[in-house]
Order: C-alpha cells, then sequence, then structure tokens
C-alpha cells in the first residue's frame, strides 16, 4: 500500500488518514454496522484473548497432577504429558507402540498419496492393498520378532482410522451396488437393494452396533469366531453402505439418458458402460453428498465405545477416570476435537479442491 | 433402392437391414405401425416425415435402443431379439450419431473415440489411437484431441460423434436428426463429411430435413407419417412427383421456406 501511494504520488503520511477511512466506508457507515462492529471486537476482547491466555499463556506444560495446574489458572496441557501417549494408543503393548504408531504415519502417507490427482484405478487399488496387508501385520505382529497383538488391544487413534478407512472403504463398493441395484430392470435386484436400503436406514447405528457385537455370535456356529472388532467394522459398512447408495443414486439421476444410450450404441456392455461412462460422471456429481457422509462416518466411529471397543475418544475418558487428572476434561475433549477437525477439515478440503479439478476437465458439478 | 418386400426385387444377401412386418407401442400409443423394409448393402436411405411421425423411433429400433413389439428386424442376418449376446453383436457393427451428439464430458475427445475399440474390439491402445487420429483427420479437428467436449462448438462435437462411431469401424451408420440441434453456420461442416462419408460407399440411414443433402446423397427417400411408411422413392421422383397426398403436403410445408 505504501509502494501504490507513493507511485501514485501521494505523500506517505497519508496512510494512517486512508486507514481511518476505509475504516469509515466499511465498518462504520450506519448505525447497524457501527453497533455491529463495536459487538465484535467486544466479543473478540471477552472470548478470543481469554481462550488464548487458558490456552497458551496461563497454560501448565507440566505436572503432577491437575491440582498443580491450579495456581497457573491456564489450561492443563500435563494432562497430555501423562495420557497423551495412552490417548493416541491405548492398551497396545508399551514397548510395541511404535507398531501403531508406523501405521498412523502409513495411512496419512497413504491418503496422501491417493489424493494426487496422477494416481487411480489400478495404481490406487495396489497401494490400498499392500497398504493395508502392511497396516494388519504391523498391528497383529507375530513374526519377525514382533508379539502377536489381539485386537481387542488395538485402541486409540490407528483403530479410529482403521474403522472409519475400513468402514468407508467396504461401504463405497457396497453402496455402488446398491444403487444400481435400485435402478435395475430386474425385480429381484432392485427389490433386495430397495430392502438393504430401506431396512439399515430405518435403524440407529446404534442398534446396529449392539446387533453386530451381540447379536452375530448367537448365530454363528460354535467355535467360529470373528472378533468384536470385525463385527463392527461390518455395521459400520453395511450402515454407510446404505446412505451411500443414496448418495450415488441421486448423482445416477443426473446423468442424462442421451450418456447411456450413446454408451449403448457402441456396444460397451453393462458393466462397461458403468464403468467408464456412468459411474466417473455419476461420482463426480455426488462429491459433495459423499464427502458430507464420510466426515458423519468418521465421527460416528466414536459410537463405538458402546460396543466395548477402546477408540480415541473411550482413551481420553479413561485418563480422565486417573484420581490425578480428574479436572482436566476440557483439555482432554479439546484434544479430541481437535484430532477430528484436522482430519474432517483435510476431507472438506480435499472434497473442495477435487470439485474444482473435475470442473475444469467438463465434469462433475458445473457452475451455473 | 429401399424397398418393401413383394413390391420391388429383393437380393437378400445384399440386404443389411430388414424389417418384416414391425410393430411398436408405447402403452396404448402405436408408434411403429407395420414397417416393412429391405436396406441393402452400401444403400443411403434419408427418411423424413413430420414430428412424431416415428421416423426416430424406427432408426432407435435398428440398435435396439427402442424394442419392438411385433414383426422381426434384421441386421446383417442376424435377428434383433431380446438376447444379448445378439444384441452387443448388432450394436457393434451399427453407428449411431444423435441430435445432442452425447459425447461423454469426462473424457477427452481422443479417449471418446478410442473407448469402444479398445474395449470391445479389443483393439491395442496404439493401434486404436492411431485409427482415431486418421478419422479425425478425416472430420477436420486432429487438433482438438486432446480437448474435452465441452471445449468444443456444436459442430465440431457432431463431428467428433460421428468419427467416434466410425472408430468402431461399423458397417452402417444411423443418423438421428444430426443437425437439428446446430446453429445454421454449423450445419454444413457437419453435412460436408456425411455427404464425404456416403461418396466412400457407407450404408446409411439419416433422419433429417435437410433436403439439399437428401437430394445429393439419398438412393432413396422414405416418408413416414402416423408411425406408417407413406411412401419410398428414389429423390428424383420423391421430390419432383410425389404420389401421396400426405407426402405433398409435407414437402410443401418443408420446402416452402
Amino acid at each position: 500500500m505504501a509502494d501504490l501511494a507513493q507511485m501514485q504520488g501521494r505523500p506517505l503520511e497519508h496512510a494512517p488518514l486512508r486507514a481511518w477511512q476505509w475504516a469509515r466506508t466499511h465498518l462504520f457507515n450506519g448505525v447497524l454496522n457501527t453497533i455491529l462492529t463495536l459487538l465484535i471486537v467486544y466479543a473478540f476482547f471477552r472470548i478470543v484473548v481469554p481462550v488464548v491466555e487458558w490456552a497458551l499463556v496461563d497454560a501448565t506444560w507440566s505436572a503432577e497432577s491437575d491440582r498443580a495446574c491450579e495456581a497457573a489458572g491456564g489450561a492443563c496441557w500435563a494432562f497430555l504429558e501423562s495420557w497423551g501417549r495412552f490417548i493416541i494408543f491405548g492398551r497396545f503393548p508399551y514397548a510395541e507402540q511404535w507398531r501403531p504408531a508406523l501405521v498412523l504415519v502409513l495411512f496419512v502417507a497413504m491418503l496422501a498419496v491417493s489424493a494426487r490427482p496422477g494416481v487411480r484405478g489400478r495404481t490406487l487399488l495396489a497401494i490400498w492393498i499392500g497398504g493395508l496387508v502392511a497396516v494388519g501385520a504391523l498391528m497383529w505382529g507375530g513374526f519377525l520378532g514382533m508379539p502377536y497383538v489381539e485386537t481387542e488391544l488395538w485402541n486409540g487413534l490407528p483403530l479410529t482410522l482403521i474403522l472409519a478407512l475400513g468402514g468407508v472403504g467396504f461401504a463405497f463398493p457396497i453402496g455402488i451396488v446398491a444403487a444400481l441395484g435400485r435402478r435395475s430392470k430386474l425385480p429381484a435386484i432392485r427389490w433386495l437393494s430397495v430392502a438393504y436400503i430401506e431396512l439399515i436406514r430405518g435403524v440407529p447405528l446404534i442398534t446396529l452396533l449392539f446387533m453386530a457385537s451381540l447379536m452375530v455370535p448367537l448365530f454363528l456356529p460354535t467355535g467360529v469366531g470373528i472378533a468384536k472388532l470385525w463385527r463392527a467394522e461390518i455395521g459400520f459398512a453395511l450402515f454407510f453402505g446404505a446412505y451411500l447408495a443414496e448418495a450415488v443414486r441421486g448423482g445416477l439421476q443426473a446423468i442424462s439418458r442421451g450418456q447411456y444410450e450413446a454408451a449403448d450404441a457402441l456396444g460397451l456392455g453393462y458393466w462397461r458402460k458403468i464403468y467408464f461412462v456412468i459411474l466417473p460422471q455419476a461420482l463426480a456429481i455426488s462429491i459433495p453428498s459423499i464427502v458430507n457422509l464420510f466426515i458423519g462416518a468418521f465421527k460416528d466411529t466414536t459410537l463405538i465405545t458402546i460396543v466395548g471397543i477402546f477408540d480415541v475418544l473411550q482413551d481420553a475418558n479413561t485418563g480422565l477416570n486417573d484420581p490425578a487428572w480428574r479436572h482436566a476434561y476440557v483439555e482432554a475433549y479439546a484434544t479430541i476435537g481437535m484430532i477430528f477437525f484436522a482430519f474432517c477439515y483435510f476431507m472438506s478440503r480435499y472434497s473442495q479442491y477435487l470439485e474444482r479439478r473435475l470442473r475444469r476437465t467438463g465434469t462433475g458439478p458445473r457452475r451455473k | 433402392m429401399a424397398s418393401i418386400p413383394g413390391t420391388a426385387p429383393q437380393a437378400a444377401d445384399q440386404s443389411m437391414i430388414e424389417f418384416r412386418g414391425v410393430h411398436k407401442w408405447y402403452g396404448d400409443f402405436h408408434v411403429l405401425k407395420d414397417i416393412n423394409l429391405v436396406v441393402r448393402r452400401g444403400e443411403r436411405v434419408v427418411v423424413c416425415g413430420p414430428s412424431g411421425s416415428g421416423k426416430s423411433t424406427m432408426i432407435r429400433c435398428i440398435n435396439r435402443l427402442e424394442e419392438h413389439q411385433k414383426g422381426q428386424i434384421l441386421v446383417d442376418g442376424i435377428e434383433l431379439t431380446s438376447d444379448a449376446k445378439h444384441v452387443e453383436a448388432i450394436r457393434r457393427e451399427v453407428g449411431m450419431v444423435f441430435q445432442q451428439f452425447n459425447l461423454f464430458p469426462h473424457l477427452t475427445v481422443l479417449e471418446n473415440l478410442t473407448l469402444a475399440p479398445i474395449w470391445v474390439r479389443k483393439m491395442p491402445k496404439k493401434e486404436a489411437e492411431e485409427l482415431a487420429m486418421q478419422l479425425l483427420a478425416r472430420v477436420k479437428i486432429p487438433e482438438q484431441a486432446k480437448k474435452y467436449p465441452g471445449q468444443l462448438s456444436g459442430g465440431q462435437q457432431q463431428r467428433v460423434a460421428i468419427a467416434r462411431s466410425l472408430c468402431m469401424r461399423p458397417q452402417v451408420m444411423l443418423f438421428d436428426e444430426p443437425t437439428s440441434a446446430l446453429d445454421p453456420e454449423m450445419i454444413k461442416e457437419v453435412l460436408d463429411v456425411m455427404i464425404e462419408l456416403a461418396q466412400e460407399g457407407m450404408t446409411m440411414i439419416c433422419v433429417t430435413h435437410e433436403m439439399g443433402f437428401a437430394r445429393t446423397v439419398a438412393d432413396s427417400m422414405i416418408f413416414m407419417d402416423g408411425g406408417q411408411i407413406v411412401e419410398v422413392a428414389p429423390p428424383k421422383e420423391f421430390f419432383a412427383n410425389p404420389k401421396n397426398d400426405r407426402t405433398k403436403l409435407f414437402l410443401s410445408q418443408i420446402l416452402s421456406h
């Protein structure tokens, strides 16, 4: 701005004056705007400043218990010093926690690679199959001197990510098949799809998780046991599959009949028509609602605690049960909140980027 | 010329497309009434008639975008039934160009052309791309190969659509009002491509109101009205001396402006 003023031959001293003029035209033009401006300034000093003081200025970073923090009057981040590692990894054997740590790095790397524009199709599938095999190997262990760790002890953030990515990963094909099935010309397939979608959508997720953890074992033959984690994972996948089916169906309905006819006229056949022509366009259109579902699904993984699986939120609750840290709940939940926010924000930004990219190539939702 | 079987000499081995007593209904509405028609290999047929006369429906029956309920349709000797194998075999040999182009907007022009040859004809990718580039040169837009359909004009898109059909090396080309959605200044560039194609000996059935084009390329004219074939004649005779009153009325309306 100073450069501009000089270039226009105006003396520099006028800069503060111009700032004042800008404020008058933008912040104080009229009674209502003046009141709003003052309210916002007031709110800033009443809310933002105290929060920053609490979280950073007066915070205690190292202490033996929450009582030791009280003197400083700020946030008691010392809680994380004692319990942070447990919140992330839970009851996974302490000496082996490098394994879930590596899994977290692996997950982030897989997500980062998948988000790159050039990566798709077979490469993507190879990355995910390879990545998931590596994740399983690291978590279970039982070879190369790594002790075997049962799924009961898979806790915390790695568990949350396994639940979310696995659930969504399996929900995706289920949802696409159900969406296509609902539009099928064959009555049996159509009814089956409608029954699945409506039945699952009509039931709360909690009910489904209870059924997966308590009822499914009753129906399995004796001796056949599926770990509770996988039963819950299947419950998640079925639940989100039904919602995803409806999101995808919305996209399918937006594709013009001409696209189907052109693919038919070329003799592509049903599956190639769907795979090469219809789905890429339908999914691009459904991106906002699919991402919306993914964000919801990610946060809903916290419901898993009700069937006794220790995710990152349950780990934090465990920490709060420690008599030394009973009052650190704001810090605990703020930490969990920030972890979830970080992932959800990434998903949201990625979807915006995807939409922009698809719009550029002429696919996807177009600006009207 | 296209003929109604029994009224004209018929060479069965030469027939590319044959309608035998074909009827079609949409619910109670009788769209096609007793269609009998033979189109021989290498023949160019132009179908005209008022809107709602069933001309589009008729040619869409040839690659089974529409199903007929009664009668027989034979394409290159194969009967069209609900058997998916027959339908796919026929669709491989029959190219179609639509009024609305119907290019795949998420694929580049080149990918639009090579998709079906690679996956249906099992052509190696490189060969398919070479063929596609040849065809794009033939429709005079090789420089647009890397663009997306949305970046092209209507006339260019329709020429890409023609090239896309040709890339399957079809034996017959169906045109369903290919210039009706185009701005006037773009009609000629599409018709020029179609005329060239006709001169190369492609079997063509065109639903169009471009009577100048019909005069230039058609071996026979078909006039449809009310779901029936009303008149079949070579273009000279058709335009100079239409026999049916409805044909006369239609021609007077369409040629007067």
